[in-house]
């Protein structure tokens, strides 16, 4: 090794020295192969922990039960049983202490979701009853005349 | 606006989150990086294989190849959305990514091309070194010189015969294992979109070879160009400078000197671009033939929508106009360096038809996407990723090469 | 013939330069599995879609962008629904305005660049609606071509995104067949659906499902053979997208037909 031509080697060697000791420094210690073997599960542990912390914002169909019995009874006899409350209401996040009331979405988009009329009958929208709202009474807020909690009912007529 | 939805016109059914999101970077960065596989290999050329006629560019080469070398990262920086992370490249790589090899292969080369300059310029550096040892008085850019050329020498001093050879033995070797690995370093660029089986423009296994071809005929075409330019500033100089320093060449020495190496190069460039253009129109005929299920929606972006950027500006401007004009008697430096400006353009225009091409369709096989490249940036997304990112990428290799031949000249005879 | 000292010296330069690589291959040690103890039954989550049930409304989009914080006006969406219509004359029209972010209110079917195309009801031979989100495959490319290890696979086979790792190359995005990626608007790294994964860690439903008043979406565990989704894709017609890319997507569909993207 005494010729001079092994110089450049020694400048590579400490360079890879420097980037393994970048390495150590930079690189969390929980990273490395995970469940799924190194071509599917190479990652940082911890971020699974991340993950699963982050805020549940809908609470989900059976949250509102309790407190809203008279509704919830009401609208599960009725065709529109299905439709989860976090629907209309939005999310229930950490109600009722905060938010301490839930909005009412009344926009008639909300309801053209399912009842503007598409004739497919191979789907289920097909079997929706809907309107035009270029036509039905334009304009207008849907819960004048309907009633959401049980569609067969009349609307408040506010 | 989301990333890309800012330069991405969407036509007919295409996927609510498809957009162009590799864009004129991600065009340029196999460009450059075949610029410098290209340049490298036309160095190894005279270093290995003894090509005698390809001495006076192979310097020239080498060094510019090595200016092209952090110019080639800038690309995948001004494209990254967290550039600040781009070192994990290097930290955490998986290397079932083809992407992930870059770490490895940049690194490899860089160490090649500086290793080999260091053996090509040593006697230089020394002689320097010791020129400057030597004056009592220094001015303080002598003096950082002196540090610099100093440190270059790697402590090495012995200009001897012996050493000189073991300098050019060690260089023959080096030029050997960087061929390889100068093909690596675009391979592997090739096997990035080769390998990527959702695309149905980029999956084929003549990706990484097509890339590897037109990658050396970008090099050869670039430092014949780049040649004939310092050539022409040098016959320039020489005119000027002829009472002062009567013992430089004379401009018709020079010219004559440039016609020979630029006839001999130009039929490596010929044979590289025959293979490049084959494999291309190889695959094209074998999707025709076979026309599975993709073709439909290619077929209408190859021949349709992207016909003149692919039949006209890279076959014909880029590849048969070039063919033709190196092929005919006589060539000329004028129409050497008017071929190997098209050439470079054909090579361009292969990486944007595959870059920009493959995004031209969307994944549903049912919709088109048009890419508007951003002209006037308004944001810095616009800037990094339109037309003047692109422009700094293509200007500063030469600002890094005009700096490098400060400390490594490419002209002066130091053998 | 090379001296019994000159090898011994060779041997031992090249024991010590092979050291340096080799050392930095201890994270690659195959040998290091993490020893995880199973919480109850082993699980690996996958979904079932019913097409037939699917009216386009819309609400699992608004639910998902609501609970995992994708800005509602940007132009991407962790899921979104698709409108199909087979006309009489053979032509297959599909659409999905916003991702059906606001549903589908409207006959007219978005063709891009702000264009839309009338279609009549009366010319219709079929119409349906395909909930399209991220399949969570057992092979999935967008985890193999990770430059860095910013994205991977649970245990329980959901695909996640590590936010703080993520270099946004767009590798992965390029790399899905299904379209499921994207650059999140405000943190600028990948973003993908992971089936709720904050929820379903908790014994919850993921938003969507959640939200889908049809039944179009329902999740479950394909390791609990008493699972009612489980029973589903066992005993009944199902169907995956692009099965030939070699993914195994986990998301089975009902109803999934040729026109299907």
């Amino acid at each position: 090794m005494k010729s001079h031509v092994w110089r450049p080697l020694y400048v590579v060697l400490i360079v890879i020295g420097a980037v393994l000791v970048l390495r150590k420094i930079m690189v969390p210690s929980d990273f490395g192969i995970g469940a799924r073997g190194y071509m599917y599960g190479w990652h940082r542990d911890g971020n699974e922990k991340d993950w699963k912390k982050v805020t549940v914002k809908y609470q989900g169909a059976e949250y509102c039960k309790e407190c809203h019995k008279d509704k919830w009874d009401e609208i599960k006899q009725s065709p529109h049983a299905n439709i989860s409350c976090e629907n209309c209401h939005g999310p229930a996040l950490g109600h009722p202490d905060d938010p301490r009331s839930l909005p009412i979405d009344r926009k008639r988009e909300l309801c053209a979701r399912c009842h503007f009329r598409l004739e497919y009958p191979t789907s289920g929208r097909g079997h929706i009853r809907g309107i035009d709202p270029r036509t039905h009474n334009p304009g207008l807020e849907c819960v004048t005349c309907h009633w959401p909690h049980d569609p067969r009912k009349e609307g408040h007529h506010k | 606006m989301v990333h890309g939805e800012a330069w991405t016109l969407k036509e007919f059914f295409t996927y609510p989150n498809e957009y162009i999101y590799w864009t004129i970077q991600i065009v340029m960065y196999p460009f450059m990086t075949g610029l410098v596989a290209g340049a490298f290999v036309l160095s190894s050329l005279y270093h290995v294989f003894e090509v005698k006629a390809l001495k006076g560019i192979a310097r020239f080469s080498l060094v510019f190849s090595f200016a092209l070398l952090p110019v080639a990262m800038l690309p995948l920086m001004l494209h990254l959305q967290q550039p600040q992370r781009g070192i994990e490249v290097m930290m955490t790589p998986h290397f079932t990514s083809a992407i992930a090899a870059f770490g490895i292969v940049f690194s490899t080369y860089g160490m090649i091309v500086a290793s080999e300059l260091w053996f090509v310029y040593r006697k230089h550096f020394v002689e320097t070194a010791q020129g400057l040892k030597i004056l009592s008085e220094k001015t303080p850019v002598q003096k950082f010189q002196q540090l610099l050329f100093s440190a270059l020498t790697l402590g090495a001093r012995d200009i001897s015969h012996e050493a000189l050879e073991a300098d050019e033995r060690a260089v023959k070797k080096l030029a050997g294992a960087g061929i390889p690995v100068a093909c690596f370093l675009h391979g592997y660029a090739g096997f990035i979109f080769g390998s990527v089986k959702a695309n149905a423009l980029w999956m084929t296994p003549l990706m990484p070879v097509i890339f590897i071809c037109s990658a050396v005929v970008s090099g050869v075409a670039l430092c014949i160009l780049t040649y004939i330019v310092t050539m022409e500033i040098r016959k320039f100089l020489a005119k000027r400078k002829k009472a002062a320093y009567p013992d430089l060449p004379s401009p018709e020495e020079l010219k004559s000197a440039e016609v020979h190496v630029v006839t001999m190069t130009a039929k490596y460039l010929l044979m590289f671009m025959v293979a490049a253009i084959t494999l291309e129109l190889l695959d094209l005929i074998f999707r025709g033939y076979t026309a599975v299920k993709s073709w439909d929606i290619l077929r209408s972006v190859i021949y349709e929508r992207d016909f003149v950027n692919i039949f006209v500006i890279q076959y014909g401007l880029g590849n048969l106009v070039p063919f033709v004009m190196f092929l005919l008697p006589g060539l000329t430096i004028r129409r050497a360096a008017a071929g190997s400006t098209l050439v470079l353009l054909g090579v361009f225009m292969m990486r944007w038809n595959v870059v920009i091409g493959g995004q031209a369709f969307s994944s549903s096989l049912s919709g088109f996407m048009h890419y508007v490249l951003p002209i006037v940036p308004d944001s810095v997304e616009t800037f990094k990723e339109g037309l003047c990112g692109a422009l700094v990428v293509a200007v500063v290799p030469f600002c890094i090469f005009w700096v490098l031949n400060k400390v490594m000249p490419v002209f002066k005879e130091t053998h | 013939m090379i001296s019994r000292r000159s090898f011994c010296k060779k041997t031992l330069l090249i024991a010590g330069g092979l050291a340096i690589p080799l050392s930095a291959l201890e994270i690659f040690d195959p040998g290091r599995l993490e020893a995880e103890k199973t919480d109850g039954k082993p699980t690996r989550w996958v979904f079932l879609v019913d097409t037939e049930k699917c009216v386009g409304c819309g609400f699992c989009v608004k639910a998902c962008k609501t609970e995992n914080e994708v800005p509602y006006d940007a132009n991407v969406t962790r899921t979104w629904v698709e409108r199909y219509a087979v006309t009489k004359d053979g032509k297959t029209h599909i659409d999905s305005p916003k991702g059906a972010r606001d549903g589908f209110q409207t006959t007219k079917f978005d063709i891009g660049e702000g264009k839309f195309e009338e279609i009549k009801s009366q010319d219709i031979d079929k119409a349906f609606f395909v909930p399209k989100l991220c399949n969570q495959c057992d092979n999935p490319p967008c985890v193999q071509v990770c430059p860095v290890g910013a994205t991977y696979q649970t245990k329980d086979g959901v695909v996640l995104v590590d936010r703080t790792w993520c270099i946004g190359c767009g590798y992965c995005v390029m790399g899905c067949p299904y379209g499921v990626r994207f650059f999140h608007p405000v943190y600028h790294v990948a973003e993908k659906c992971n089936f709720c994964y904050h929820r379903i860690s908790k014994g919850m439903k993921t938003a969507c499902v959640g939200a889908c008043a049809f039944g179009a979406r329902r999740i479950g565990n394909i390791k609990d053979p008493g699972d009612p989704v489980t029973r589903v894709i066992m005993t009944e017609r199902v169907n995956v997208l692009k099965e030939e890319y070699g993914t195994k997507p986990q998301v089975f569909y009902l109803g999934l037909t040729k026109e299907v993207r």
